[in-house]
């Protein structure tokens, strides 16, 4: 069973993304790094561009539709890591995003090269203390 | 021979596969002792000592393999570099050499890997609904492998290959699979390899699936192994024996390179740039072009990686792999055999042996002693290795011709 995306509802007070590159909130988006000298885009915390070198970043956000450019079936993982599941690499206007294409069979006759994808969030459970965890993946589109 | 030139005097590698009976240091010794007895030389003409075994990078492998083969006090450089380990350790010895501060070197790789399983995914951690609490580069809650993409190194080539196919077209299930068919066929001839089992292209497709397209004999065997090469100068070379001179095998080239930032990189490993960066410095080095080469041993960690070093190391034109793979041309009888020895599917991949093993082979066919699998009248070769993250190691090899 895949959980409904979350998409169009309001944030939960206690609802905290599972990447800090995850910003939810009414329209569920991921954002990046963009040097501000070169424009190279980064998801993680920066010590400098990779390419550039410089060190000024501004917070961008990324489209949130994509073409899934390339794609694996995981079958065997390690221990805890439910499978089978479809792991990408989703072109997004021109930016490169990891991410699990959820919400359809992870079979090689539902998920294809080339496919149009949209960000989907969902809830990867909760802590002790309430807090939900928002996940996100790429559905088709 | 120049002065300056880069000679392998003697180079050996230990059967790979299961070991049960020896340790690291058993297995370093037994192929540095065999290479030593290859280039006709002992410790005390070894001047430097690289040496690699990435899971226990930390531990002081090199000296522990001194304490067994020969304690001369020469400077030992313990090297980690993923699954470039070994061509690191060979290219240590040979800046060495190529610097002028030392006659010999001595580079070993040994790894212990059999049932080790599956490398690369880092799983959940125990922390799992305790306290969800930003961690990490990504201020993640919880680990990312596994529900941001994978980590596993089956999952993460099958995308390198799959995006080659995206980019290209031509790529499927069956094409893949027709690859590791070559190279499983390829290890029947050699003795040295960890599996030596013919498959049919059924038997590959229907086998357990690992990451879609990669079923199980098309990813590299998890094995145990060494391999270690003594390496010289052309000026010492010259005041060596004819037979040492006659089995010498030179090395036109000698690369390790890094990727350079790409869109993405960060994102699915680039193992493109790089290899082909060290394919064009490599082939500039050694002024040889991919059609001089005689044969390759390139890096198939997983069927879907050897597919796109094609095209990286400019055996194909740009985007032409499929039908540069599909033409015949990489099976042995083909004008560009790659992978004779049956590649790190099947002849297994020790990781820090691998890098040097591979040269071994190449070395092997150079000099005419490859028994059942000899390429004819090989005289030019290239080895190639990546280690994830990246690294890429090209050598190329020719023969004496003396």
């Amino acid at each position: 069973m895949f959980a409904p995306p979350l998409i169009g509802v309001t944030i939960m007070a206690n609802q905290i993304p599972h990447v800090d590159y995850l910003e939810l909130g009414d329209k569920p988006h991921l954002v990046a790094n963009e040097c501000t000298s070169c424009g190279a885009r980064f998801f993680d915390r920066r010590n400098a561009c990779a390419k550039c070198f410089k060190n000024e970043f501004k917070k961008v956000p990324i489209a949130t539709d994509g073409i899934l450019k390339s794609f694996t079936i995981v079958a065997f993982a390690a221990p805890g890591v439910p499978v089978p599941f479809v792991a990408g690499i989703i072109d997004c206007a021109g930016t490169s995003v990891r991410g699990n294409v959820i919400n359809t069979d992870p079979t090689p006759e539902k998920v294809s090269l080339g496919m149009k994808v949209r960000l989907a969030t969902f809830s990867l459970g909760t802590d002790d203390e309430g807090s939900e965890a928002i996940g996100f993946g790429f559905e088709p589109a | 021979m120049a002065s300056d030139d880069i000679w392998i005097l003697g180079i050996a590698m230990t059967k790979f596969g299961k070991h049960s009976d020896k340790d690291i240091v058993d297995l370093g010794s037994e192929a540095a002792i065999a290479a030593l007895a290859d280039a006709g030389v002992t410790m005390d003409d070894i001047g430097i000592l690289a040496a690699g075994n990435l899971m226990g990078a930390s531990a002081s492998f090199g000296q522990a393999l001194q304490k067994q083969i020969g304690q001369t006090g020469i400077p030992v450089y313990n090297v980690a570099n993923a699954c470039a380990t070994g061509a690191t350790a060979l290219r240590t010895a040979i800046m060495a050499v190529k610097a002028g501060e030392v006659k010999m070197g001595l580079a070993v790789g040994a790894e212990k890997l059999a049932g080790a399983g599956l490398l690369g995914g880092g799983g959940v951690s125990k922390k799992d609904g305790n306290k969800f609490e930003p961690r990490g580069r990504f201020g993640s809650v919880l680990p990312t492998d596994g529900r941001i993409g994978t980590d596993t190194m089956p999952g993460t080539f099958a995308q390198v290959g799959m995006e080659y196919g995206h980019k290209y077209g031509g790529v499927s299930f069956e094409l893949f699979a027709k690859i590791s068919e070559k190279n499983h066929a390829h290890s029947v001839l050699n003795p040295m390899a960890a599996y030596q089992k013919r498959f049919t292209l059924d038997e590959i497709m229907n086998d357990m699936m690992i990451a879609y397209p990669n079923t199980r004999p098309m990813c590299s065997a998890n094995c145990d192994g060494a391999a270690a090469a003594v390496v010289t100068s052309g000026e010492v070379l010259r005041t060596l024996s004819k037979e040492q001179q006659r089995r010498a095998i030179k090395v036109s080239a000698s690369v390790l390179t890094t990727d350079p930032y790409q869109e993405a990189c960060q994102i699915l490993p680039d193992v493109n740039t790089l290899t082909r960066n060290a394919a064009k410095l490599a082939y500039e080095q050694a002024g040889v072009s991919p059609s001089d080469l005689d044969l390759v041993e390139l890096h198939d960690c997983f069927a879907t990686a050897e597919l796109v070093h094609y095209d990286n190391l400019m055996l194909c034109p740009e985007g032409g792999a499929v039908d540069f793979f599909m033409s015949g041309a990489t099976w042995r009888d083909g004008s560009m055999p790659v992978n004779v020895s049956g590649g790190l599917e099947s002849k297994g991949h020790p990781i820090a042996a691998t890098g040097i093993a591979n040269i071994w082979e190449v070395c092997h066919h150079l000099r005419n002693e490859a028994g059942d699998r000899q390429i004819k009248d090989a005289k030019v070769g290239l080895a190639h290795v990546i280690g994830l993250g990246s690294a890429c190691g090209i050598h190329i090899l020719e023969r004496s011709g003396l």
